[in-house]
Order: structure tokens, then sequence, then C-alpha cells
């Protein structure tokens, strides 16, 4: 071993990607053929078409009268049933969670893990495989629906889309997908940490129905514990209700039903506190242009972008400081 | 890459703690190019984790490990292209074919489709899996999933084989054909390293066996060199004569190589030597006067040198 040292070459052989592709396409073969997904992809399916359908007759009576009618499909709610972004937001986490709970333990779990790292890979390109795969299942998913959304529009409502609703839903699609990306990153860091598949389940649906059922309550609770009302001036509760709108903010729920709505709704000018002096001028329901709907949400979608890289990045070193030996 | 070195894995001072507990400790091993090298020790001696080591599945705490002339650590994917690893219990994807399973691998070593195609249909041909290459492997029995397992190693066309517990759990047919099948990897002169707890399986395929103890080599070498250092003698020659017993005894233990001879009963001896010495306890019965009436050798046994070890060890560290 007298040879020269290679201490010097700090960096690793080779690209950190090698066998990326591998996974990603041995992974959503498996996603797409296995029976949860297909029990997901059939609830997704029905809701989509029966809250559209509900939508879409509703919608009739006014064909002629709203520039975005295409929009209103997937606003518009018929009791007891809510709008279809209502539903995908319940949906979309759940299709997320269950494309990602068993991931990583999975894999230890079949005790294939120790088999596939012995292969010329790095980890990265494993997890970062794993993860694309579960995006690219979601993005097909929710593209489906797009276009059914689509189609069944021009055949209930009779009229093609426009270029804006087209774009505009759209976008919508990209924000709903990094929606899911949130939850698809949050669940495979729970497939990291903990050995049980269920257990990473339950952990997963524990945050989302914390941030669904109680985060609400819980941000305007601190809210007041931040930003007291002590002499009841109107700086105080425009301080407030800003503080309450930054703490709902936190929840992924949040940022993506503002991002919807900002959207889907061209008529939306502000997803935070406005007053009524800044209202001055506006002329109230005439829809912004596109460029100002996207600059209005952006905020939401670069941090749903951003929670998503974020919990993958977490995730990601979790997985690589994890001994192989089970 | 370095020069072809003789040694296909070579380790100096290795260790490995997980915070206070050594699991490797300034472990020294060699393995020569196309021996078959078997790793021996109780649990926690260290063994998978040096396996990981020299894969580079874990990285060392200190020391140095050469693989086929390259560090793992930092040619990890050169090392894992050329080694292949069957690891204990060795797992599938139960709902993908045996083929399926295989195709994934090759891609994963980036293997051309047609040569990953044409390798897959030779590696299932030769452990015998080529009927059921098309059923899932949820269906197969513990002995396929390990030929399966042997199969993917051979569709990476290995330089050194890397084997961990192979014979765990596998009925005894299974274990013999397992046991075959580490031959034939030897005759294509592939490296193997074999670790197990089953002692007379390690004892018919391996050349050099490395016993572990918390994180060391305790003992390293064939098993007639473990037998005389731990037995003192490996053989034990039986011996069946009638005649003078003080006689034949005294003739048998003035041998060159006896250590120790007992009377077992009826006109039956006992010889503890160092090498077979079938012909020259006949030879020494006949000059003694005696008759001759059966002779058996027993050679050294590692189940026997095992147990002698740890004995020892257990003692000393009680004293």
């Amino acid at each position: 071993m007298a040879k020269p040292r290679e201490q010097a070459i700090r960096i690793r052989e080779g690209s950190p990607w090698t066998g990326l592709w591998a996974v990603v396409g041995k992974e959503m073969a498996d996603h797409l053929t296995s029976a949860r997904m297909h029990i997901l992809e059939l609830i997704i399916l029905l809701t989509a078409a029966g809250t559209v359908f509900a939508a879409s007759e509703n919608l009739r009576t006014t064909v002629g009268q709203d520039r975005f009618l295409f929009l209103r499909l997937f606003t518009t709610g018929r009791d007891p049933l809510p709008a279809l972004v209502g539903f995908l937001g319940f949906l979309i986490p759940l299709i997320a969670i269950a494309l990602a709970f068993d991931s990583v333990n999975g894999e230890f779990n079949r005790r294939t893990m120790s088999r596939l790292l012995a292969q010329p890979i790095y980890r990265d390109a494993l997890l970062f495989g794993k993860f694309l795969a579960g995006l690219f299942t979601l993005s097909l998913v929710l593209s489906v629906i797009w276009l059914l959304i689509i189609g069944m529009g021009i055949l209930r409502l009779g009229l093609p889309p426009s270029t804006e609703e087209v774009l505009r839903s759209l976008v919508y699609l990209v924000v709903a997908i990094f929606y899911g990306g949130v939850w698809l990153a949050l669940a495979m860091v729970f497939s990291i940490v903990f050995r049980q598949p269920a257990t990473a389940a339950l952990a997963s649906i524990a945050v989302w129905l914390f941030f669904i059922a109680f985060w609400g309550f819980i941000a305007s609770s601190l809210a007041l514990v931040i930003s007291p009302v002590r002499y009841g001036f109107l700086e105080e509760f425009a301080r407030l209700a800003q503080t309450e709108l930054y703490l709902a903010r936190i929840a992924p729920n949040t940022l993506y039903g503002e991002a919807t709505i900002g959207i889907l709704q061209p008529e939306t000018r502000s997803l935070g506190v406005v007053l009524p002096t800044q209202l001055q001028g506006a002329i109230l329901g005439s829809p912004l242009p596109l460029s100002q709907s996207l600059a209005l949400i952006w905020p939401q979608l670069t941090g749903l972008i951003a929670a998503t890289l974020l919990l993958f990045a977490l995730g990601y070193v979790l997985f690589q400081r994890q001994e192989v030996r089970a | 890459m370095g020069k072809q070195s003789e040694f296909v894995i070579e380790t100096r001072q290795l260790t490995k703690k997980y915070g206070d507990f050594v699991a490797v400790d300034k472990l020294n091993l060699r393995v020569r190019r196309g021996e078959v090298f078997g790793v021996l020790g109780p649990n926690g001696a260290g063994k998978t984790t040096t396996i990981l080591m020299l894969l580079g599945l874990t990285d060392p705490t200190e020391g140095d490990v050469r693989v086929l002339g390259l560090d793992p650590t930092r040619r990890p994917l050169s090392v894992k292209s050329r080694v292949g690893y069957l690891p204990d219990q060795v797992g599938f994807y139960d709902e993908l074919t045996a083929r399926e399973n295989l195709i994934y691998t090759a891609k994963l070593n980036g293997l051309p489709r047609q040569e990953a195609y044409r390798r897959i249909d030779e590696a299932l041909e030769q452990v015998g899996l080529a009927h059921v290459a098309d059923q899932r492997v949820g269906t197969f029995s513990r002995g396929m999933r390990q030929r399966l397992g042997v199969a993917e190693i051979l569709i990476k066309q290995p330089q050194l084989v890397i084997m961990d517990e192979p014979t765990q759990g596998l009925d005894p047919e299974a274990s013999r054909e397992f046991l075959d099948f580490i031959r034939q990897l030897k005759q294509q002169k592939i490296t193997i390293l074999l670790s197990s707890h089953l002692l007379y399986q390690v004892q018919a395929v391996c050349d050099r066996v490395g016993l572990f103890y918390r994180g060391r080599m305790a003992l390293e070498g064939t098993v007639q060199d473990l037998a005389k250092k731990v037995l003192g003698s490996g053989y034990r020659v039986f011996v069946e004569a009638r005649g003078d017993r003080d006689a034949i005894q005294k003739a048998l233990m003035a041998l060159e190589g006896a250590s120790e001879v007992r009377s077992v009963g009826n006109n039956r001896y006992e010889i503890a030597a160092t090498q077979d010495l079938r012909p020259e306890a006949a030879k020494a019965v006949i000059q003694a006067g005696g008759k001759l009436f059966s002779l058996a050798v027993e050679e050294p046994n590692l189940e026997e040198i095992y147990a002698r070890y740890f004995k020892e060890v257990e003692h000393g560290e009680a004293a």
C-alpha cells in the first residue's frame, strides 16, 4: 500500500446521480401498478367527476355572463359537495402520503436495502429517484384530472376554454403538484425516521390532521399572545390579523388555499389584510391580468416549493447518516 | 487503480466505533487473489461491520481499507461494480418476477440492455432458476431466493464475492447446493469472502479462515494451522488392535507427532496427533507384536477448534 495516497482527492468518484433513472423507472412502475394507487386514483377520479359535474350543473345557467367560466368549474361547489379545489386540498396530501410513507423503511423491511446499496450507485440517487418517482406519479394523476375537467367542461358547457383560463389552470396544476410535494417529502422523512411503515403513515397523517383541524385555532390563539390588543386601536387589530395570517401560512394547506384562490379567481386582489384606504380607486370585482395574479400568489407558490425542498433536504441528511444494517 | 496486488482485500488497523462501542478494533485482514476466506466468530464480533466497510457502505472510524487496490470510501462506485455482495437473508421485490428483479440490478449497474439480458439468462440457467424466471419472487422459497442472490452476483461478473451468512436458514439440501456454487465460483478464479456460523460448511469450502472475536482477528490460517495453535494436535487416529496393551501403547506413544495416547476400552486406542499417523501407527502395532483390526482418522475439526478457543478465552477472562 505504499502508493501515493488518494487523500488529496476529497470529492467522491463519479456522479451522485448514477442509476437515478433506473430507480425512477422502477419506482414509478411500482406506483402505477400498485393496488394502493389504483384505489386512490379511483377515489380521486370519482371526486373530480362528481364535483365538476355538480359545478357544471350550476354554471350552465350563467353561460355567457362569465369570462372565466372554466375556472369556476374548479372553484364552484354545490351543496353538499365542496368545490373541486377544496376536495383536492384533502386528497392530494393523502395520495402524496400514500406514495411515500413506506419508501425507505419498506426497503429495509424487505431486506433489499443492503443489496441495493451494494450496487454501484450512491444513496443520493436512491432517495432522489424515489422522490422524483413520487412527484412524477402525483403529476401524472393530477394532469389526468386536469385534462378530464377540461374535457368535461367542453362537453357540459359547450365552450372551449380561453388561453388565459388554460394558463391559469396550468398554474393551479403546478401549485397542486408542489402542495403534494410537501406531503411527499414529509412522508419520506417519516419513512426514514420510523422503521415501521404504519408508524410513518400515522405520523404523516397526524401532521396533516394537525394542520387541517387545529392549526387555524392555534394560530389565532398564538396571534393574541404575540400581538395583543391592549387599547383597541385599529392598528392593533390590523397587526393582530397580520400576525394570525403569517402564522396560518406555516400550514401548507393555507398556502395551497391562498394560491388556488389567487390564480383561479382572477378578481382576487390581495391575499392579506386589506384596509379600506388601500382600496381607494380600485374597481372591485374586475379581474386582474394573469401576470398580476401570478405576482400575487408568487410567495405562496415559492413557499410550497421551498417547503418541499427543505423537507427533502432534511430527509436526505437523515438518510445519508443512516446505518445500512437493520 | 493500483497495480494488481497479491491481496484482493487488505485492511490495516481498521477500526469502527459506534459511540463508545468498538465494533471493529484495529483489524488487519488480508485475503489473497483466488482464495476462499472464511470469517468466523460469534454474533457481535464485527463480521458484518467489517463487510460493510469493505463495500464502502459504512465509513471506517480509523484505518485503511483496500479492496482490489481501491479505497472503498473514496471510490465506492468502482469497488461496488467489481464486488458482488450477498447480504444475510437477501431480500427481493416480491411483486416482481425473478427476471425483473435482475433487470433492475443490471440497470443500476449500467449494463447495456442486450448484454444485461444475455447475462441474466445465463445466470438464471447457472443457478437453476431458468424455469421460474418469470414467476413472482413472492412465490419463491428461501433457498430459491438465495440462488437468485447468487444469480444477481453473477450478472455483475465480479472479481470478488462477499457473502454474509449465506447458508443461514437453508435446509440441508439447499446448503449443499450452495456450497457447490461457491466451489464453482472458486473454479472461475473469483475470490470469495464468506462469513458464517456453520463451521462445518466453512471447513468444507474455505482455504483459510479467520476467527473474529470482539472486533479483532483472534486467529487466522488454514484449519490445520488453527488446529495446531488451539488444540495442539488436530488429528485423532483410532486404532483397534489386540496384543500386549502396554507394549502397543508404548509403541504408539513413541511415534513422531503423537502427543497423547489413550486406551479407550476393549483393545481400542486413541492417538492425538499433529498429522495423519495411520501408516505409522499400523507399523508400530505390528512391530509391538499386536494384531491390527482397524484404523480410522478424524481430521481437525473446526467445530472443536472454535469451541476450545472460546472456552479458553472465557476461562482466561474469568480468571
